[in-house]
């Protein structure tokens, strides 16, 4: 495993007398991509919540350590500065685009804080400074190398709404990829996805790590996408990490097997015997 | 599915007439008056009354059938899409004639005070309008209180060229700046409320400015508001039949229409300014993280956007336009009072952004001509003027439930820009 970029230590988060997430540790590698699974409620959006700034940990540290920059306590940053100051983009579960803005409007949202600097705040962009004119054909063209990245450039001006819904996720991707992130956040890509999708998307999730250098943390409860794609996969069930390491050690993993099935350990260890 | 056959017609027509019946039987089935000594008299209409059902009942089938060969289900498909589709072309003429007309309607009403009167005030009401709209329409923040920024606006000016002689073009940025001040001073407290709630703080802030007004007399003259309001110059010569007048200076004949004119201009000039800078500002980052905004705020936080500084701009921005358009009322009045920025304001302006279509620039400017020309048009209907201008503003909401102009039209394209169906553009929560 290579140098952390996240680096997750016993992180707690309670909702009154829900607990949440229950001392998880985990950390993921720089230029890879972490799968984060387990069944259902066992706390993998909540992990995700508190990593990208929409909860507030009630325990724990959360540290960001990109190359060349220095250390990041996420949990004392919030809101749109994780995205902002310490490069981590996120989509969501159910996808959350701009539906009446078109794709391409889409991506130039997502370099709002680049194009805002190079507007002057607004002042230099109104009065249409070429500072901000070229910036903001640079932010086309990188909008552009996402849309042909994702295979959408012909309906780049097509409203995000009117697209189905498998694009929808990829172009959502491309929003997050635009903000320029160290570490990309996926909550269950594949959701709703046909075997088809699955493959571009596992595709597309290898060649960003390959090819931007971006490491990937991802839900997903589809098995043959985090087996294919994932360097290091890290269990939970009720708030709880039960089992980490390589996808093949997991899925070997008699806890792991247990928590899926709702059986016990020894149950579980029957049926893989019986099985094999 | 909707069920169609005659017992259908006629169920639906029965219920209507049922429902008319229930509803004018004491309304106009029976009348009362005082009579001669004081005490109370009544009588029967019967034959009004049964005339009206009636006439709900046939309207209700002829409706009903209507509605039937038009199309299945209604409303949507009252106007297809190829007509929209024209109607979207078209308003791309619609635009540049328009504004054509308005720089020419001095040249042609030059000699009927009234409709230029009367213009300057639908102009005074598409800049409110259009400067409401990048509260409302752009950032999706809806605002009860928007008159609160036309009242500073227009006690800026009022105060400070009363106190302090200052002449009304430098008073114009003051008084709009003043006015987003307090746009960001609203702003503050209101950036954690959505829908409903942000929009009864706002309108309690509307009420708080003009009681604010009312009451601290030594300020603002209380409810007798400010008078002696100096007229606007052109660039330090005043308009008045002295020698040095702008009329003595040019040597033509003085007459005090060259002021209504010279009022319409700069009206004019602030709408468009306010037009130009909004336009402008939609393209800029800015303008599309308010639209983002609008569409939705949670993804916005997950891109890095500070929310809390983009509603602030928003309301600042549309606080400032608010200000601008209050200098100018103060100034073209000559007198103002706290009457003049009641909560029936806020809903007009309101009710022209909503009209209009949320976010188009064309339909705003058409829905001030339609609201305030229209309400003038009436005028002529005399007691049923209101009623007239309900059931007009009903069949439209029916007819076209998204505003004048439904489409939003893209910031930016590769290839081609095509109008946004309104049905995918969100209204904003908040």
């Amino acid at each position: 495993m290579s140098e952390p970029i996240l680096a997750v230590d016993h992180l707690i988060m309670r909702f009154g007398g829900i607990v949440a997430v229950n001392d998880l540790s985990f950390a993921a590698a720089t230029k890879e991509i972490t799968a984060l699974i387990g069944p259902n409620g066992a706390g993998k959006t909540t992990v995700f919540n508190c990593i990208t700034g929409f909860y507030r940990p009630t325990g724990g540290t959360l540290r960001l350590m990109r190359q060349g920059a220095a250390e990041i306590a996420l949990e004392r940053l919030n809101d749109f500065r994780i995205s902002k100051q310490a490069k981590i983009a996120r989509t969501f579960q159910n996808i959350r685009l701009f539906p009446g803005m078109t794709a391409l409007e889409n991506l130039m949202v997502a370099q709002h804080n680049t194009l805002m600097l190079a507007s002057g705040f607004t002042f230099l962009g109104l009065i249409g400074a070429p500072v901000y004119r070229a910036a903001e054909k640079r932010a086309i063209d990188l909008s552009k190398f996402w849309l042909e990245r994702i295979g959408l450039v012909d309906r780049a001006d097509d409203a995000a709404g009117n697209l189905p819904y498998g694009d929808q996720r990829r172009l959502e991707i491309a929003r997050a990829m635009c903000t320029e992130p160290a570490l990309l956040c996926l909550d269950e890509p594949a959701a709703g996805l046909n075997a088809r999708e699955s493959a571009s998307l596992s595709e597309l999730l290898l060649s960003i790590r390959s090819e931007q250098g971006t490491s990937i943390l991802l839900i997903e409860h589809d098995m043959s996408v985090v087996m294919e794609i994932s360097d290091h996969v890290v269990v939970m069930d009720y708030g709880v990490k039960i089992a980490e390491g390589s996808p093949s050690e997991v899925r070997d993993d008699p806890k792991v097997i247990a928590a899926y099935l709702g059986a016990d350990e020894e149950e579980a260890i029957a049926v893989m015997e019986s099985g094999a | 599915m909707r069920a169609s056959g005659i017992p259908f017609i006629l169920k639906k027509a029965l219920i209507s007439a049922a429902v008319a019946l229930v509803l004018f039987s004491l309304m106009i089935g029976i009348r009362t008056e005082a009579g001669p000594t004081g005490q109370l008299i009544y009588w029967t209409r019967f034959g009004e009354l049964f005339s009206l059902v009636a006439i709900v009942f046939g309207g209700s089938i002829v409706i009903e059938l209507a509605r039937q060969w038009l199309g299945p289900s209604g409303t949507r498909q009252l106007i297809p899409p190829s007509v929209q589709n024209g109607i979207a072309r078209a308003g791309q003429f619609v635009a540049p004639a328009l504004l054509i007309f308005a720089l020419l309607v001095p040249v042609i009403f030059y000699n009927q005070r009234y409709i230029l009167d009367l213009s300057i005030l639908v102009l005074t009401y598409v800049m409110l309008g259009w400067g409401l709209n990048v509260v409302v329409g752009l950032a999706g923040l809806l605002d009860l209180g928007y008159v609160a920024f036309y009242a500073v606006g227009a006690y800026s000016y009022a105060l400070l060229a009363t106190s302090f002689g200052l002449s009304f073009w430098v008073c114009l940025p003051l008084a709009g700046l003043l006015a987003s001040l307090w746009g960001v001073m609203l702003g503050f407290p209101v950036l954690r409320l959505r829908g409903d709630y942000l929009a009864i703080v706002t309108l309690a802030f509307g009420e708080i400015i003009r009681l604010v007004i009312i009451n601290w007399q030594s300020l603002t003259g209380g409810p007798n508001g400010v008078s002696g309001i100096p007229r606007p110059t052109f660039f330090g010569i005043p308009l008045t039949p002295g020698d040095d007048g702008l009329a003595a200076k040019l040597g033509i004949a003085f007459s005090p229409t060259h002021r209504i004119v010279f009022l319409f201009y700069i009206i004019l000039a602030l709408a468009l300014l306010t037009n130009w800078v909004t336009i402008r500002l939609r393209r800029l980052p800015i303008g599309r993280a308010w639209e983002a905004l609008r569409e939705d705020e949670v993804a916005c936080r997950a891109l890095g956007i500070n929310t809390t500084t983009t509603k602030l701009t928003a309301f600042a921005t549309g606080a400032m336009f608010g200000g601008f358009a209050g200098a100018f009322f103060a100034t073209r009045q000559g007198f103002i009072s706290p009457e003049s920025f009641t909560f029936q304001e806020s809903a007009l302006v309101l009710a022209i952004v909503v009209l209009g279509g949320m976010g188009s620039q064309l339909g705003v400017a058409l829905a001030s001509i339609a609201m305030i020309g229209g309400f003038e048009l009436f005028r002529g209907l005399e007691q049923y003027r209101m009623l007239v201008f309900g059931i007009a503003m009903v069949l439209l909401m029916i007819w076209r439930p998204r505003g004048l102009i439904g489409h939003r039209a893209p910031t930016v394209f590769l290839k081609r820009a095509q109008a946004i169906s309104s049905d995918l553009v969100k209204e904003g929560h908040g």
